[in-house]
């Protein structure tokens, strides 16, 4: 899933210092799973503004809507009659809700409410790990089904580094070395030698350093 | 906050607070009346939201009376009522409102008389931070 975090509130009152009525955008995909995004923190979120209104000596009107996506246009398209009755929309998507809200309602002004953080998975609940750098062209296969792109924090092909130390990555001790991990785990199945194989530097073509990405699948499209 | 007075919301576990009530109410012990109690079946089920509608509805102050952590009914439902404590406790912190204006208490079924003291002792804390709105 795409994990994010809330916005500091202090930086939402601030983005929304001025105005009076406000739609709170939920999506129930990836940020409803990382309890981030879903109808219960718009409902949070809502509830925090209009107590931050009543201290402040303030009249706010504040709605709540939870699309099914909104990364999926037929679902932002659901808000359209009554989108135009507010000042402005707070999204609590991932960073790709508040783009798709802004495309489709131009004259509407649009807030993130959330800091989408990366690709990962809940490691236990309440805890999220980076699994995936979304760089386009998989590689896991070669490395014990690990990723060393998204979990070496110099996404060494041919690791470890020297900065590997009792398993924990130099930069912090909070780290797991993944070039460790992934050592022990082609130890275990008898592999270790097809890590020998020398890989050579990556294309990042298909990562994000080739500019913005675009996937067409002609059998999909109508 | 009328006349100084406080109002105050009790989210109160069935299991262990409700039953100190009614060990308080024999002993003719009274409530003060500016606290109005919510019945849960166990404080796992609350939620942050629960927690922070009170303070939107002009409440003052809030708190959760729930089992002792080594003795809850359903094992951790006053230890996840804690952690929501804590982090409306947070989002008050960032809404410049006194973070002491929610608690989380233990107690067990017996303890009629805490029950009482708790009451009290948080209406005199809310009565000394003045209301919330200003």
């Amino acid at each position: 899933m795409i994990v994010a975090e809330p916005k500091p509130i202090k930086e939402i009152l601030e983005m929304v210092r001025d105005l009076k009525k406000i739609l709170i955008v939920g999506c129930k995909g990836c940020v409803t799973v990382c309890n981030v995004g879903g109808s219960k923190e718009v409902a949070i979120l809502a509830s925090t503004l209009r107590i931050a209104a009543k201290k402040n000596g303030k009249e706010i009107e504040i709605g709540e809507e939870t699309l099914e996506r909104q990364c999926d246009p037929e679902y932002i398209e659901e808000i359209k009659d009554i989108i135009n009755d507010y000042d402005a929309v707070i999204s609590i998507a991932c960073g790709v809700g508040p783009q798709f809200l802004s495309e489709r309602y131009p004259a509407t002004r649009v807030f993130p409410g959330v800091n989408t953080r990366f690709m990962g998975g809940a490691i236990e609940h309440g805890i999220w790990s980076e699994r995936c750098a979304g760089c386009g062209t998989c590689v896991v296969h070669y490395f014990g089904g690990l990723c060393p792109i998204a979990r070496c924090s110099k996404s060494l092909l041919n690791g470890p580094c020297g900065g590997s130390n009792n398993g924990k990555c130099e930069i912090s001790g909070d780290v797991d070395c993944i070039w460790d991990i992934i050592v022990r785990k082609m130890m275990e199945q008898g592999r270790l030698d097809e890590l020998l194989e020398f890989k050579p530097p990556k294309s990042w073509m298909t990562a994000r350093d080739g500019g913005p990405r675009t996937m067409t699948r002609e059998e999909l499209v109508k | 906050m009328t006349d100084n007075t406080p109002q105050i919301v009790a989210f109160c576990c069935s299991n262990c607070a409700s039953a100190a009530a009614n060990v308080a109410e024999g002993m003719k012990m009274t409530m003060p009346g500016n606290v109005k109690i919510i019945q849960v079946p166990c404080t796992g089920r609350i939620e942050v939201l629960h927690l922070l509608k009170p303070f939107e509805e002009g409440a003052d102050g809030v708190y959760v009376a729930g089992c002792q952590e080594d003795s809850c009914q359903y094992v951790t439902g006053i230890t996840k009522a804690a952690k929501r404590v804590a982090h409306v406790k947070k989002i008050l912190e960032e809404l410049e409102i006194e973070p002491d204006r929610i608690e989380v208490f233990n107690l067990s079924a017996g303890k009629g008389q805490e029950f009482v003291e708790m009451a009290h002792e948080m209406t005199g804390k809310i009565k000394g931070l003045g209301p919330v709105l200003p």
